[in-house]
């Protein structure tokens, strides 16, 4: 039996010792892109920072490869790459410095290969030609894709990504999707995202878990699909289910 | 004030006048309204001119009549359908009802004051430590710092305050000169202006002032930049990277101010010293070689000596508080205002606080 690239056991995650989100137990194989859905407040979030370690886990134990988060080397780089709702780059460095800094961190490749890498994986996101342009002058989906750039500054297996299309309009998000799908098929990197996006939950995702903030544990695991046809949470059922006012619902209104 | 409401057998009627509901009555109770609390209500008939449109504060109005009106199911007629839906819609959300926050005394708030004080200062030792453990990895290239933040912080620390530094310290200097002058010429001592402003500059006003000008200058700009990284999760990007901010962000920056202070600080002495010898030329019959020979025998060893640990130690205080702020913001705008405020007066408290450690240090010594 191969490890999970992620395993959860029985995790709690809240603020101040209050339980947001309790029993939690899931294991995120290799290669898998997996979505962390929920209704507003329920902690989709705070799970995804607690997975991470900037948030300390309440109860339970999470795993990369087996390995519990702080019991990995502290001195080698993260197992994973984050994308922040907001992008999170650093404010003060070009998009080429925000690539470059993490490898720079960690003496990742060779010191005269990391401009070459750092462009590449500009281009990778489509922003080649914008390496010496400042956060503060891109657009939010811009700013979205270079910060996965970053994410993927030290290859790594597992990139995490907090509400990717957040703020971003349709097309914009549909090409974070197609991005996503090609690093996983490109690179095998397994995915973890938080998303409140049908459509991308749809396109992209292979198995969802879905948070209830009334009752403060997960309540559905599987499919999208399989959950929108088969829950037997109504709740799930309904949120996967919509998909804005049909034309007649639209019309019975007017 | 004429109600909208007629009572009926076991029914309201609510009549909406031509130009719209009075706002007025907005959050009345019910008797106020003209209805009897007492009375059971099974139905409501709503009114309206022709044309009425109604808007949000209808609805409110309406929804906050039906609250009060506990008991039986309420039937509605002649209330449009869409006002009917966006009453439901707000019914079909219940916030959340949050436990009205305890109210606090003067003893408990005092009390809770001085614990956040207390948490706050072993927060700020804590930090001192940090820094202090953190040097040798910075000294031997080892910490995870960028060397042009360094250099950034050194410039835009430089620069950007040398005008301010030089106008304070040289107006310092005259305002001492001219009030020693006017004191000491009715002793014949006119002389000693250059004694006065020479070691009061070099031992007191040259650190102190230049450390407030830093306070406000680059411990404001150090915390609203690390408070809006907090806001924009740039910190929580570089946790995730396993680098912690105390060495990213703070050591870079207490290094350059510790490195920076004592060179604005001659710079503050020269022209502390300068504006006294113009006041002094001017007012008194002290030519400027006089005023320079008087000032080079009045100035001791150990005053510099005082002085320049004084900067140091300043430079270092002013970036860690200023970081400090910054670190502990919440995520914000407001948040950014206050890690500013809180950056400039902490610091400005604490350099006059220190200074007087020092003076206290300096007797004890008896130098």
């Amino acid at each position: 039996m191969t490890t999970p690239r992620i395993a959860l056991h029985d995790v709690s995650v809240g603020y101040g010792g209050r339980p947001v989100q309790s029993g939690i137990r899931v294991e995120i194989q290799a290669g898998e892109i997996f979505a962390v859905v929920g209704d507003s407040g329920s902690g989709k979030s705070t799970l995804l920072k607690s997975m991470v370690g900037l948030q300390p886990l309440l109860s339970g134990q999470v795993l990369f490869d087996g390995v519990p988060l702080d019991d990995a080397a502290q001195d080698g780089p993260p197992p994973f790459g984050i994308l922040f709702q907001g992008g999170a780059l650093w404010s003060s460095m070009t998009l080429l410095e925000n690539v470059v800094m993490p490898m720079d961190l960690y003496g990742h490749a060779p010191a005269t290969a990391r401009d070459l890498l750092a462009r590449f994986k500009l281009a990778l996101v489509g922003l080649a030609g914008h390496e010496d342009r400042y956060p503060a002058s891109l657009s939010g989906g811009m700013r979205k894709r270079a910060a996965l750039a970053r994410a993927l500054a030290l290859d790594p297996s597992v990139l995490f990504l907090d509400e990717p299309s957040a703020g971003l309009d349709p097309l914009s998000s549909r090409r974070l999707d197609e991005l996503v799908l090609s690093l996983r098929e490109g690179l095998g990197i397994t995915v973890v995202l938080v998303t409140h996006e049908l459509e991308s939950l749809y396109s992209i995702a292979d198995r969802m878990l879905f948070l209830d903030g009334e009752q403060h544990r997960p309540v559905a695991l599987g499919a999208p699909a399989t959950l929108a046809a088969t829950s037997d949470n109504a709740k799930v059922r309904d949120f996967l289910a919509r998909r804005g006012l049909s034309d007649s619902e639209r019309e019975a209104r007017s | 004030m004429s109600t909208p409401f007629r009572q009926e057998a076991d029914g309201l009627v609510l009549r909406i006048p031509d130009g719209g509901l009075d706002q007025t009555l907005l959050g009345c109770p019910l008797s106020s309204l003209g209805i009897d609390p007492g009375r059971p209500v099974r139905w409501l008939r709503l009114e309206a001119p022709a044309h009425w449109s109604w808007g949000t504060a209808d609805a409110a109005f309406l929804d906050d009549v039906l609250r009060q009106l506990t008991g039986e199911a309420i039937r509605l007629d002649g209330v449009p359908r869409d006002l009917q839906a966006l009453m439901s819609l707000a019914r079909g959300t219940p916030s959340a009802q949050a436990a009205p926050a305890p109210r606090q005394g003067l003893r408990e708030r005092v009390g809770l004051g001085v614990l956040a004080w207390w948490r706050e200062t072993l927060a700020m030792v804590a930090l001192i430590g940090d820094m202090v453990l953190r040097l040798p990895r910075l000294l031997t290239g080892r910490a995870m710092v960028r060397r042009s933040e360094i250099l950034d912080v050194l410039a835009e620390s430089s620069t950007r305050a040398i005008v301010i530094v030089s106008v304070v310290n040289l107006l310092m200097g005259a305002i001492l000169a001219f009030v020693g002058a006017v004191q000491l010429k009715t002793f014949g001592a006119g002389l000693y202006v250059a004694d006065l402003v020479g070691i009061a500059s070099v031992r007191e006003l040259a650190p102190v002032m230049t450390a407030i000008v830093l306070a406000g200058r680059t411990g404001a700009s150090f915390a609203a930049r690390i408070a809006t990284m907090q806001g924009n999760e740039e910190i929580d990007a570089l946790t995730t990277l396993r680098v912690p901010p105390e060495e990213f962000l703070v050591l870079p920056r207490v290094a350059a101010l510790s490195l920076l202070m004592p060179l604005l600080y001659v710079y503050a002495c020269l022209l502390s010293l300068i504006g006294g010898m113009i006041v002094a030329t001017l007012m008194l019959d002290v030519t400027a070689t006089g005023y320079l020979i008087e000032t080079q025998a009045a100035i001791k060893s150990a005053n510099f000596a005082i002085g320049g640990l004084k900067s140091v130690v300043f430079g270092a205080l002013v970036a860690l508080i200023g970081c400090r702020c910054g670190l502990r913001a919440g995520r914000s705008a407001a948040d950014v205002g206050q890690a500013t405020t809180a950056a400039v007066v902490n610091a400005i408290v604490a350099i006059i606080a220190v200074d007087a450690l020092f003076a206290v240090c300096a007797n004890a010594l008896g130098v």
